[in-house]
């Protein structure tokens, strides 16, 4: 009954990749794991957290192609719900240091001591508690992205001047949690993390389980928007994507749809950053940064949008390529090859990465849920 | 018309009660200082189709507009359901879920969705997001669907996407996403633009087919449409009610001949 129901909601190409995605989170831990270093076979412990870092982003990517792919919302701050994921995660991570600080204070983070600060400002309290810090991660994104979509949607803000006014609130964070009085540790965020639910954040098995986490969340994250997309709720964001006036004469309230898929996706990309955290070991102002959210853009831009797997397969791919490109002698001109790329994919693939596995002999025409092209040139112009 | 309010008042004694469905008195609106609307007053009885004409510019969607709660008007009464609801204090949605329908001029069905999910989203029933995303709406039965497809003739195109339709297809496309919500009250701003003869005179038989059961309110240009529908008349004109009746009288009008028919 539930796998008819699963099957009802995959079709083939969302099949393989599940196959992909738990081949690799059994593969990857069990070879960097069980496999001696020498051998061909064994996968780094830099390789495993490169990968669940990258993973984290493909969970963020899938967040914004449910908002931007599916109901049009093109959301260029979806990086604020990234790090406010982080920061609930890092508050937690810091507690758990204890007392084994540079100035081991049991009950103050470092930087609180450094500051002079004589108690912990009362928003860090229950941070010490996994079971706090977790709800959080899901609440506090889901909270600014009610309010803020609230506002915005009720008062019918709709195409760039939204997508200028979600720049807008990750920028204003981005200046907030640069302060240090705001008590997120200011310019150097948090960082200097020991343990996670009693591991040690660097210990290699601590890694491997977070790296499995990352993609258990990917496919938790895949099949409940794969689940609302196909549903007749996500029929409805196709149909205010594309007609919006439309959608609200046939009598749907369009300012309920975007809230509550805005506060959703706004969930989802708090846990990606949740995760994000303990495998980079840091969190700092800087991921609220605008330029992140328009890297994030870019990537569903490649991926594919409005498929969702595009939106995973091209986080993947960017962030491979960035990694590739900023190690050697090419590093200065990474910007420059991001850039080439958006441009790239938009002129000559207009239905990113994805769209190459479309065209393959054989297969069926895109599905119906795939965006039509005059929104899609927005993309070449944001990511300026 | 503004003589119907003082002869109701003259015979009933409750005054919020009125027999027409749709009840507009005194509305005016006006745009940058445009007069789009300049009291203008016409009832809709139920079951009754009319046909509205009249030069470009003469307030016709706008009229719609104010209907159907995307322009507020700056004054004037607009009732429905016998005076039961005061549209000027609604929204869209909420007119929508009262029965009132519409109609654009350009045919606007979702292009990126089959015939089949155009009509599965226009089907009366709950329209929150959790029906939409547990609830009702996915288990609507494929025979409801199939019943409305059959009556605009698109059955066999329902699982073809909407936007490869030709032009005549996406306007009983968009009749049928009205009728599949079962309103009480239609509007269907130019309903047989683009369409060729036959399509036009099909079309005709369609609404006259659902004017049996609702009011239908037809805004159009086609003169030969107006007559092969054969109803009562409302000629606007700068925002105002010029003529009504049979078409035949209000043709004859001089003031309509002047400024729309022409000599």
């Amino acid at each position: 009954m539930i796998s008819a129901r699963l099957f009802g909601i995959l079709d083939r190409s969302g099949i393989i990749f599940l196959v992909v995605l738990v081949g690799a989170l059994v593969l990857v831990p069990a070879l960097n794991l069980f496999t001696p270093e020498q051998s061909a076979l064994h996968v780094p412990n830099y390789v495993v957290q490169l990968l669940g870092k990258y993973v984290c982003y493909a969970v963020l990517a899938l967040s914004l192609d449910l908002v931007w792919g599916y109901c049009g919302i093109l959301s260029l701050g979806h990086g604020a719900f990234f790090a406010l994921g982080g920061y609930a995660m890092g508050m937690y991570l810091m507690r758990q240091i204890g007392d084994r600080g540079v100035y081991r204070n049991p009950d103050l983070p470092d930087f609180m001591v450094f500051l002079n600060w004589k108690q912990l400002p009362w928003f860090w309290h229950g941070f010490e508690w996994l079971a706090f810090a977790l709800p959080m991660v899901l609440i506090v994104p889901g909270l600014l992205a009610l309010g803020f979509g609230w506002l915005a949607f009720r008062s019918r803000v709709t195409g760039v001047y939204l997508s200028i006014i979600t720049q807008a609130m990750t920028y204003a964070l981005l200046l907030a949690f640069f302060r240090n009085d705001m008590g997120f540790g200011g310019n150097n965020g948090l960082t200097d993390f020991k343990d996670i639910a009693g591991f040690s954040v660097e210990a290699q098995g601590t890694r491997a389980t977070l790296f499995g986490l990352s993609v258990l969340t990917l496919i938790g994250c895949f099949v409940l928007s794969r689940y609302l997309v196909t549903s007749a709720f996500g029929k409805v964001l196709v149909s205010i994507r594309d007609a919006e006036s439309r959608t609200r004469f046939l009598g749907y309230r369009v300012e309920h749809y975007k809230l509550a898929v805005f506060v959703l996706s706004a969930c989802m990309a708090g846990l990606a950053g949740a995760l994000y955290v303990p495998q980079v070991g840091i969190i700092n102002p800087s991921e609220f940064s605008p330029a992140n959210s328009i890297e994030a853009v870019v990537w569903v831009a490649v991926g594919g949008r409005g498929t969702l797997i595009g939106a995973a397969l091209g986080a993947i791919t960017v962030n491979l390529l960035k990694t590739l490109l900023t190690s050697g002698p090419l590093a200065p001109f990474w910007l420059f090859a991001l850039g080439a790329i958006a441009i790239g994919v938009t002129l000559t693939l207009p239905k990113g990465l994805l769209g190459l596995f479309d065209a393959l002999p054989g297969k069926a025409p895109a599905s119906a849920d795939k965006p039509s092209s005059p929104i899609r040139t927005q993309t070449a112009r944001h990511s300026e | 018309m503004t003589s119907l309010a003082p002869t109701s008042e003259t015979h009933l004694a409750e005054p919020r009660v009125t027999e027409a469905l749709l009840y507009l008195d005194g509305v005016s609106v006006a745009f940058d200082g445009f007069q789009a609307i300049n009291n203008l007053s016409f009832t809709v009885l139920p079951h009754e189709m009319r046909a509205i004409i009249g030069p470009n510019g003469a307030g016709k969607t706008t009229m719609m507009d104010i209907v159907t709660g995307k322009t507020r008007p700056d004054k004037g009464d607009v009732l429905f359901d016998h005076g039961e609801h005061d549209l000027t204090r609604l929204d869209e949605a909420e007119i929508a879920g009262l029965g009132i329908g519409r109609k654009f001029q350009r045919p606007t069905v979702f292009e990126s969705h089959t015939v089949a999910d155009n009509i599965l989203l226009a089907l009366e029933g709950p329209r929150d997001p959790f029906a939409a995303m547990f609830g009702r709406r996915n288990r609507i039965a494929p025979d409801r669907i199939d019943e409305v497809l059959s009556r605009v003739k698109l059955l066999e195109f329902r699982d073809k996407r909407a936007g490869d339709l030709s032009h005549g297809q996406k306007q009983w496309l968009e009749i049928g996403m009205l009728l599949s919500q079962q309103p009480k009250l239609l509007l269907v701003d130019e309903p047989v633009a683009g369409m060729t003869d036959a399509e036009t005179e099909a079309t005709a038989e369609l609404l006259k087919d659902i004017a049996a059961t609702r009011s239908v309110v037809v805004v159009e240009h086609d003169m030969s449409f107006v007559r092969a529908l054969g109803v009562k008349v409302t000629c606007l004109h700068e925002g105002r009610v010029l003529a009504e009746g049979p078409l035949d009288a209000v043709a004859a009008d001089e003031k309509v001949i002047e400024v729309y028919l022409g000599r």
